[in-house]
Formats: C-alpha cells, sequence, structure tokens
C-alpha cells in the first residue's frame, strides 16, 4: 500500500499547458452558445392558421392574443382559407359548416339544404354575442395591439387573387415558408390549426 | 379577505376568454410599480386564467382572488399588484 503512494505518478496525460488551452477553448465555446440561446427568457410561440370558417377562426387568435398578454413572441402564419382571418371584408362575414358537422342539431341531409350555412352561421353569430365574446375583428385588432405579427403568406395572396390592401394595417405581408420555418425553429409552441 | 386599496379598477364584466387576461395585460402595462389593480370580472374562467396569467408573467403578483355578485350576477374580483 504505502509503496504505492511514493510510486512516481505515471504521467502519460496532457501537459497543464494542454489542459489549460483546452479549458479557454471550452470556455468559449459555452460563452458563444450563452450568447446564441439568450433570448431573455421570453418565450416563443408561432401558429399555422389553414383554416377559414366562423369556428376555426377563433382558436389561433385567442391563443395568440393570450400567448401575448404572457409575453411571449407570437407569430401567426396564415396560409391557404386562414388567409380569410386577415381579409378584412371576408373577416366579417366568415361562415359555419351544418354539414359534417356532428355538433349541429341536424341531421346531414338536412345541414346539405342550400340555406344551412346561413342559418347555422346566424346561430352562432347569436352564441357569440349573447356570451360577450369578442368578434374575430376585435380579436385581430387586439392581437395586433399587443406585438402579434399577423403573417398573410405570399403565395397564397396571389393565388387567391388578393390584393394586399384588403388585408388589416399592420398585417405582414410578402412573407412565405421559409419565413415561418425559421420562426417555428426557434418557438417553444408550435401549432397547426 | 384583506382589503385592497386599487389604484386602478378595470371593468371586463360581459366579456369572455380571452379578452380578461387580455385588457388586464394592458391595465399593468399602465400601472407604475407597486400600484395594485382591481379587475372586476363576469366570467367564471377569469379565476383560473388570471391566477395562471399572473403565476407565469414576470413582474406582476396576484395579491387575492374574490368572488361577490351583483343584481343576482357573480362576479370575480382580482387585486393584481405590479412589482
Amino acid at each position: 500500500m504505502s509503496s504505492d503512494a511514493d510510486a512516481p505518478v505515471e504521467t502519460t496525460t496532457a501537459s497543464v499547458e494542454d489542459l489549460q488551452a483546452q479549458i479557454q477553448a471550452l470556455e468559449e465555446e459555452v460563452s458563444d452558445l450563452r450568447e446564441a440561446t439568450d433570448d431573455g427568457g421570453q418565450k416563443s410561440m408561432t401558429i399555422i392558421a389553414t383554416k377559414g370558417t366562423l369556428d376555426m377562426a377563433y382558436p389561433p387568435l385567442i391563443l395568440a392574443s393570450t400567448a401575448a398578454a404572457f409575453g411571449w413572441d407570437v407569430v401567426v402564419f396564415h396560409t391557404f382559407w386562414g388567409l380569410d382571418i386577415l381579409h378584412e371584408k371576408k373577416s366579417k362575414n366568415l361562415k359555419l359548416s351544418a354539414v359534417g358537422n356532428p355538433s349541429m342539431p341536424m341531421p346531414n341531409a338536412v345541414a346539405a339544404l342550400p340555406f344551412m350555412d346561413s342559418v347555422a352561421t346566424n346561430m352562432m353569430e347569436k352564441k357569440i354575442e349573447d356570451n360577450g365574446t369578442a368578434t374575430i375583428e376585435e380579436l385581430i385588432e387586439t392581437s395586433l395591439d399587443m406585438g402579434v405579427d399577423l403573417q398573410a403568406c405570399q403565395m397564397t395572396i396571389e393565388l387567391m387573387g388578393y390584393d394586399e390592401d384588403e388585408f388589416y394595417d399592420g398585417v405582414t405581408t410578402g412573407v412565405g415558408a421559409a419565413t415561418a420555418i425559421q420562426h417555428m425553429a426557434d418557438a417553444d409552441v408550435q401549432l397547426m390549426i | 379577505m384583506t382589503e385592497y386599496e386599487a389604484n386602478e379598477t378595470l371593468d371586463v364584466k360581459g366579456l369572455s376568454c380571452p379578452m380578461p387576461v387580455v385588457k388586464t395585460r394592458s391595465a399593468v402595462d399602465d400601472l407604475s410599480s407597486g400600484e395594485i389593480l382591481e379587475v372586476v370580472s363576469t366570467d367564471s374562467g377569469s379565476m383560473s386564467d388570471l391566477k395562471g396569467w399572473a403565476d407565469s408573467t414576470d413582474g406582476v403578483d396576484m395579491l387575492d382572488q374574490d368572488e361577490s355578485e351583483e343584481d343576482g350576477q357573480a362576479l370575480f374580483l382580482h387585486y393584481i399588484q405590479k412589482e
């Protein structure tokens, strides 16, 4: 036992200078990583809004405005029918489909009648008003006021033949999938609605 | 409950999710440090929502929540202090 302790230490490991250099390199790397990931603790959320029916217009805007109230950095990327939510005229006239909606108190054969979508929409609009639920227009204005970035997919704008002036003031246009992906990559929460 | 001297009162009666939280955020932004905001809501969901919001948001404290009644309608009261 005692002879072991007195034996010279095998020094096959790196020299002190090498170790110091390694430590310094690692410290620099950690410092760079810290800088790269430092977002001040601010959380971030990206929502992809793809639907343009009255019922499906609500969830993205409710979540977006609420997350903004939490101080989050929020982007809602609107594509395909989701674009109608940002369209000033169309957003005030979003419809609810009576067909294929099992929550509707009517069979599909009745729901398929030509006027039933209007009936279902009117019913829902009445409920929204009675319940004190915000309108889509109010939620858009609120979201924009709270700093939510509402983005309109440029490809879909052109596909649908919309004009950029037809969207609410403050809506971001001229953006595509790459912009959405870029924000999603750094986001804490990503949702497709 | 303790009676709080609110500096401001925010009336969100009749409004439902997400408006109580969203309007509270804006009202808190207008407060000075140490001031207390009283939020008066008719939305029962505001009890959980405003507590959750205050717990996850830096710079605000939920001092107390209380239920009351006005003309047969339930009122939900929240006392939030800006740090």
